[in-house]
């Protein structure tokens, strides 16, 4: 007992040490203020790690622009159903920022099948890449209060890969336990909720389905029915995710004095709000519905396509790729023609 | 003014830290020296300007008051006063009257003869608060970074702040502060418990004494800390708490910029069950 104990403080101070000194990080840090001075509303990060995301979200130089064949491409090529009304010649650009941006590795022939003509529907990448560019289309026309004039094109979430990096797919039901330890999907410390204990099957209830995510109460005493314990940490999953995705704080769109109140919410909240739903729709009617193209080895474990979430576009930098356009080079993604 | 019998006897010169005899005098009940009327300039100053900050600004209601630091632009150059001037002059008014305070404490204590636990206690109180409004903002490089001088307004600011690491109970220093806090009131309120009941015996029954009390805890809990250890052991408790409150918020932001579950990673990487 006289020796073990200084021993196995000695120990333990020897451990903490290490702990404290490999876990923290050290100063400087940037702070960018985003609410009247004194509320806290700041965004905090290390240089080196701004410098990384910089790195990692630089845009691609565009392809130089087209000699214009004043043909239309649905004249010059067979079975184009989405951008025919665009010069033949663009829609070839196009093409060709599509393999860039898509399968760099693959080229051409990771959709169009070697060998057939290129009108041939044979390869499932084919029929998904043109659900894609409809989707590309309607994100760019409809959801202008998400992206503004920004836009999208398929860089902003391939970025060279053939599948995304941040997708996701259902979760596969909990085993049944035996007698007990129901973790309800949740205490495990999953990377989706930011290593937290929070509720980690968040995407399909709140991201493919519209379960509702302002379940606050609006007076400080409630009276009758109220959203479950359960419900409300479901919604700080999802929010630990929408952080996690931007590379943000819980103050860039909220003044947590009322998380629920718009009018002390910063203008970046309307925008995830119709970005959660542009989310849901592009979920429910663009990729569910590949569903039959896709072959089961591109399905997750309850057999559904791999779907979007905010960090598909976001990849840690609340507006993608630091908000530069890349339509702006490749307006017929924008306009359809 | 009336001295109590027994106040003469604690009246005694000496014990300055500055100022020699000079202000080794007493106004009424209290003491004053050097330290007194250094913070009395301090707070009456400090004081008038948050008045004055009140005035300008849109409410007199005391709840929702506010003296907000500069905008992080300013970085850690003075601001304009109207800009959070004035908070980084009330700032200065506050840690010159509270160590005036704690020095007076001092004096006061050479003057008894005592050991310095009392400004101990309360320079601990003071680090609480210098970490928030100077250690911290340095750290970061805005004094920005200070909690604003208003009722709700600061309670705001903790709030998001907080939600600046996605989930401060995450925080290992806020979950030592929060166990050293609760412990606290745990000893007091058996420490309390005790001693009332001690006094308080039934009807017909003597007050017991600190032997009786030693034995009630020896039965309950198999050991006694003793009527001098309580006190030692609640000192311990409450700076614990203070300190370790300290430590939490200078670790969140220079030293942890990310969500404090994250933090916990390396806990995660243990190579026993990666």
């Amino acid at each position: 007992m006289k020796i073990e104990l200084p021993l196995a403080g000695a120990l333990f101070a020897v451990a903490a040490a290490a702990v404290v000194y490999t876990s923290f990080t050290l100063p400087p840090v940037l702070s960018t203020q985003n609410g009247w001075r004194g509320t806290a509303m700041v965004q905090i990060e290390l240089p080196a790690h701004r410098k990384a995301l910089q790195a990692a979200n630089v845009v691609p130089e565009a392809q130089p622009p087209a000699e214009l064949a004043n043909e239309k491409s649905s004249a010059v090529y067979e079975n184009v159903q989405v951008l025919g009304d665009v010069d033949s010649a663009e829609f070839l650009r196009i093409m060709t920022a599509i393999t860039e941006w898509v399968s760099p590795e693959q080229g051409c022939t990771y959709c169009h099948a070697e060998g057939e003509s290129l009108a041939s529907d044979a390869l499932y990448t084919k029929v998904v890449a043109r659900r894609m560019l409809q989707m590309t289309l309607k994100i760019n026309a409809a959801w202008k209060p998400h992206v503004a004039e920004t836009g999208v094109t398929c860089y902003t979430c391939h970025r060279g890969q053939p599948v995304p990096a941040e997708v996701w797919y259902k979760e596969s039901p909990p085993p049944e336990p035996a007698y007990a330890g129901n973790r309800n999907r949740q205490n495990q410390p999953l990377p989706v909720v930011g290593d937290s204990s929070l509720p980690h099957d968040i995407f399909e209830p709140y991201l493919s389905k519209a379960t509702d995510i302002r379940i606050g109460g609006v007076k400080a005493l409630r009276t009758g029915p109220n959203p479950s314990i359960q419900s409300t940490e479901g919604t700080y999953g999802l929010m630990m995710h929408l952080s996690q995705g931007l590379g943000v704080n819980c103050t860039f769109c909220h003044n947590t004095q009322n998380f629920a109140d718009w009018q002390t919410s910063t203008p970046q909240r309307v925008t995830a709000w119709h970005g959660i739903r542009m989310v849901r729709e592009l979920n429910n009617e663009y990729l569910d519905t590949l569903v039959g193209a896709f072959p089961a080895n591109r399905k997750g474990p309850m057999g559904d396509v791999a779907k979007v979430n905010c960090a598909t576009c976001h990849q840690g930098v609340n507006k993608p790729l630091y908000g530069v356009s890349m339509v702006a080079d490749y307006l017929a993604l924008k306009s359809g023609r | 003014m009336a001295m109590l019998s027994f106040e003469r006897k604690y009246r005694v010169r000496g014990g300055t830290l500055i100022g020699g005899d000079l202000f080794d005098f007493w106004a009424g009940p209290f003491y004053v020296g050097f330290f007194g009327v250094m913070g009395a300039f301090f707070t009456i100053l400090g004081t008038a300007m948050i008045f004055w900050g009140a005035s300008m600004g849109p409410t007199w209601n005391p709840w929702l008051i506010s003296i907000e630091p500069p905008d992080i632009s300013y970085g850690l150059s003075f601001a304009p006063l109207k800009e959070g001037g004035l908070w980084q002059v009330i700032t200065i008014c506050a840690i010159g009257s509270f160590g005036c305070w704690a020095m007076r404490e001092v004096e006061i204590c050479r003057k008894l003869g005592m050991g310095y636990h009392v400004p101990f206690a309360f320079s601990v109180a003071i680090f609480a608060y210098v970490s928030l409004v100077v250690i911290r903002p340095v750290l970061m490089g805005a004094w920005g970074h200070g909690f604003p001088y208003g009722i709700f307004s600061h309670l705001d600011w903790v709030s998001n702040t907080g939600y600046q690491y996605l989930h401060f109970h995450y925080n290992p220093a806020h979950m030592i502060a929060v166990s050293f806090f609760f412990t606290t009131v745990l000893a007091l309120s058996l420490h309390g418990a005790l001693v009332l009941s001690a006094t308080n015996p039934p009807k017909g029954e003597a007050v017991k004494t600190p032997e009786h009390e030693d034995t009630f805890f020896r039965d309950a809990i198999g050991y006694s800390v003793g009527t001098l250890g309580i006190h030692r052991v609640g000192l311990f408790l409450a700076l614990g708490a203070g300190f370790w409150s300290a430590v939490c918020i200078i670790l969140s932001g220079p030293f942890w910029t990310r969500g404090w579950p994250e933090w916990w990673g390396w806990w995660l990487n243990l190579p026993i069950w990666r």
